[in-house]
């Protein structure tokens, strides 16, 4: 097997698989008896074994080996789940993980895990059954009839029944140290069809073709042979733990048939057994995790993994393909031609349909960020003591994959920071007359076309007072200015820079730091964070993030010769002053926006077009547009219109343009520069 | 005999130069021009080049040559070098030639105006000579942040 052509199959599903057994393992220790959550956990450890051994990472083999060994005796109800295992286990996870991270970065997945083993021995061994005998004694007892013929495959059994052949159910166990499962069960399929026919099996060949069995299946054969030379022909290929016969009599046949006619649709086995698995845990107070998952592991036949760069590529010709419906458009209106405008029309709904789907293929739920928090906060509670609950809601909600690889650090940060400093210790919330478990709520939502996440605590809140005296102490306000400040606007300076280090902070509120460092990654994927706090109830911070990074809407403005967009979700409003409405203050013009006297900004003289005359002898064009809360009004020559447009970079030669974010291209193929109006408000 | 070059060739003023074929992406002709605010003088905007926005430099300007008027014949040569790609306003844009690494000679201090650490050398072949141009330092950003901060 080339191994290479694997690996990044590899890495993807042992990464899901990790996902998968600490999701598990956290659920686990919610309801510890719950034996459906721990065959998850089994099976999972178990696939991720046999590709480990697949893949030649033997020290990944070895251990997940033992951390099934461990759990084998809790499925088999000889270990009962206590806490030094939970802590064996998650400790061998995160040494998983580091492998896999190794091998993620070209490494060979190596890592000293004798202590981890010898710690999952020692659990093992401080039991009295040793793993192997249950493991036989389970094979045996279970019972070998566990799935129906449906009605086609009944009517083929009973005809080799009346022809003088015999039929047997066959359940084959592969040994635990067999690595390519699928190629044994291929030869055992081969031996097999060479002397008769293989009316069922179970799990289904495809299946087990890819391997999406634990080590045994079961099938129905019919052949001239007997019984003894059936099994003996399987014994001899290498690898087969056991063999265990039954034939099947036209009596039992007979029986059979009765049982699927009342089971109306005639499940086949495979499928009956997992939903009965499914309904069981799902009686056990598992419904909604657990329910998901399950969902999860069936849709995810439905889905393929495609490169990410043919997405962008995609992405890019899409982009061209809109800037085109632009010109088009332009054209038609021009051409006033009923035929071209009902055409052009049409392609234009078309197209933004297809922009919608484009747009989506690059949507990811914020569940790939979110999962790896609920281990984060058991890990940091456990260690600073505190009793946390964390409650997630909206983990399918999605963002682009842009904005998704960047938000994990800022959302980490503001977690530990809640947990930190927010949520008190036990005796702390008892003497608060709370109750003793924190809440932390992390929420994700989308409205309109922004997506929002809360972190949200139910702990001590900020200390208006204490915030602002650190920041007049650090001259970030002046202390005459202080009394003006509203909660809101105090709290937002813990997002000033220069504001805090670890030791101030949690010696006042408790908050802050390095959140100056969350704010300004947060804004540079286009997205603003804000704090609201009740002293004594809690802290919520709201992060705001665009839905997407590639198609904004925009206006377009001219100056002189020259047109601009600028971003719709930076513009308030836009509306028509003449001159006496701008006032002259300390030599700046200003003019009154609603209750406010904002700055004018005359942009053309700012941005120095060259053929721009200044005409302020009638009304005059202005766009408002704000930073956070202030706001500055932008003088321009006239507004062309709203529309949709496609972010294009200036490239690697211009970089740290002054007001300039980026590019698009117009429909008239001429290229418009992105304003980056926060370069404009002081 | 060392190994072959191919160039590019393109005049500026009365001087003839060259620039490797394999970094030569395209050669357009003078396209409608978004002037970028606060640049360099030499930095002339940015082009639509089939969908993809890319900055254009007038050569002439870069190296502080008088500008001449744009022709029929002016050409946007567009380069790349690592991951920048910029558009170089050229006079004319004439023919690619073979040139044998050993016809290349250092360059003396400065030619046609031009100062010696842009130029990578001078091939001198039959009848002509070709000024080859040094892209790393003819593209060099660093260079643009220090010529604005001269200007502001």
């Amino acid at each position: 097997m080339e191994s290479n052509q694997y690996l990044s199959m590899f890495i993807d599903e042992s990464k899901e698989h990790l996902q998968a057994l600490n999701d598990n393992l956290l659920e686990l220790e919610n309801s510890p008896s719950d034996l459906g959550i721990v065959q998850n956990i089994f099976r999972s450890a178990h696939t991720l074994k046999g590709m480990a051994a697949t893949m030649g990472f033997e020290d990944l083999a070895n251990l997940t080996h033992e951390m099934e060994n461990v759990l084998d005796l809790v499925r088999n109800n000889k270990l009962s789940m206590n806490e030094n295992i939970f802590d064996m286990l998650f400790k061998s996870l995160d040494a998983l993980d580091a492998m896999v991270n190794d091998i993620v970065e070209g490494g060979s997945g190596k890592l000293d895990v004798q202590h981890i083993v010898a710690g999952l021995k020692a659990i093992v061994s401080g039991d009295s059954a040793a793993p192997a005998s249950s493991a036989a004694k389970q094979a045996s007892s279970a019972p070998i009839l566990s799935g129906g013929l449906d009605q086609y495959q009944l009517s083929i059994v009973e005809q080799s029944l009346q022809s003088g052949f015999q039929v047997f159910v066959i359940r084959v166990r592969l040994r635990e140290d067999c690595v390519l499962k699928a190629a044994r069960a291929y030869m055992v399929f081969d031996a097999l069809e060479r002397n008769g026919e293989i009316a069922k099996s179970e799990p289904s060949v495809q299946d087990i073709e890819q391997e999406k069995f634990d080590r045994e299946f079961t099938v129905y054969y019919i052949t001239k042979l007997d019984g003894q030379s059936v099994e003996h022909m399987i014994q001899d290929i290498s690898e087969i733990d056991s063999v265990t016969l039954q034939q099947i009599h036209a009596d039992a046949l007979a029986q059979m048939r009765d049982r699927t006619s009342y089971a109306k649709d005639s499940q086949p086995g495979s499928d009956a057994k997992r939903e009965a698995a499914r309904t069981a845990s799902g009686a056990n107070g598992q419904a909604g995790a657990q329910g998901g998952s399950h969902a999860k592991q069936q849709s995810g036949s439905r889905t393929i993994r495609v490169d990410i760069e043919r997405l962008d590529t995609l992405m890019n010709l899409f982009s061209e393909l809109l800037i085109d419906r632009v010109r088009l458009e332009q054209l038609a209106s021009e051409l006033q031609k009923q035929e071209l405008t009902e055409t052009v029309e049409h392609m234009s709904r078309v197209s933004s349909d297809l922009q919608n789907i484009v747009l989506k293929l690059r949507m990811m739920p914020v569940e790939t960020v979110f999962n790896r928090f609920p281990r984060m906060v058991r890990d940091l509670a456990k260690s600073l003591n505190k009793k946390v609950e964390l409650i997630v809601t909206g983990a399918e909600t999605e963002l682009d994959r842009t904005v998704i690889d960047e938000i994990g650090d800022p959302l980490v940060h503001l977690l530990r920071n809640a947990l930190d400093h927010g949520l008190e210790d036990t005796p702390g919330r008892i003497a608060a007359g709370k109750p003793e478990t924190g809440n932390l709520y992390l929420r994700a939502y989308q409205s309109g076309n922004h997506v929002f996440i809360e972190i949200e605590d139910d702990g001590r809140g900020i200390n208006r007072d204490k915030v602002l005296n650190k920041a007049i102490e650090r001259g970030i306000v002046k202390s005459e200015d202080a009394d003006r400040l509203s909660d809101h606007d105090v709290f937002q300076l813990l997002f000033a820079s220069g504001f805090s280090t670890a030791e101030v902070v949690s010696d006042i509120s408790g908050r802050g730091v390095g959140l100056d460092v969350v704010r300004s990654k947060i804004a540079s994927l286009g997205g603003a964070v804000s704090v609201e706090s009740v002293l004594g109830q809690g802290t919520k911070f709201t992060v705001q993030l665009p839905l997407t990074l590639s198609i904004i809407t925009a206006m377009l403005i001219r100056l002189g010769s020259e047109k601009y967009a600028i971003p719709i979700s930076s513009i308030v409003e836009t509306t028509l002053i003449t001159k006496e409405d701008i006032r002259n203050v300390q030599g700046m013009s200003m003019i009154r926006f609603r209750d406010n006297i904002i700055p004018l900004v005359n942009l053309a003289q700012v941005l120095e077009v060259p053929d721009h005359l200044l005409d302020d002898s009638g009304e005059m064009n202005v766009v408002i547009v704000h930073k956070g809360e202030k706001l500055a009004a932008l003088l321009t020559d006239e507004f062309i219109g709203q529309q949709e447009i496609v972010l294009k970079t200036l490239g690697d030669y211009l970089n740290r343009l002054f007001a300039i974010s980026g590019a698009t291209i117009l429909g008239d193929g001429q290229v418009a520069l992105i304003l980056d109006t926060n370069a404009l408000i002081k | 005999m060392g190994a072959e070059l191919k160039l590019v060739v393109f005049s500026l003023g009365n001087e003839e130069y060259g620039v490797e074929v394999d970094k030569v992406q395209t050669i357009e002709r003078m396209m409608p021009l978004t002037r970028v605010p606060k640049t360099p003088v030499f930095v002339k905007g940015v082009i639509n080049l089939r969908g993809v926005v890319v900055p254009v430099i007038d050569l002439r300007e870069r190296f502080g040559l008088t500008a001449g008027e744009y022709t029929d014949n002016t050409r946007i040569i567009i380069v790349r070098q690592q991951s920048i790609e910029v558009g170089m306003i050229v006079d004319s844009a004439n023919d690619v030639v073979d040139v044998d690494e050993d016809q290349i000679e250092a360059p003396p201090e400065v030619v046609g105006g031009i100062r010696a650490k842009y130029l990578r050398g001078i091939a001198k072949l039959e009848d002509r000579l070709l000024v080859l141009f040094n892209l790393q330092e003819v593209l060099n950003k660093d260079e643009i942040i220090q010529l604005e901060q001269l200007g502001e």
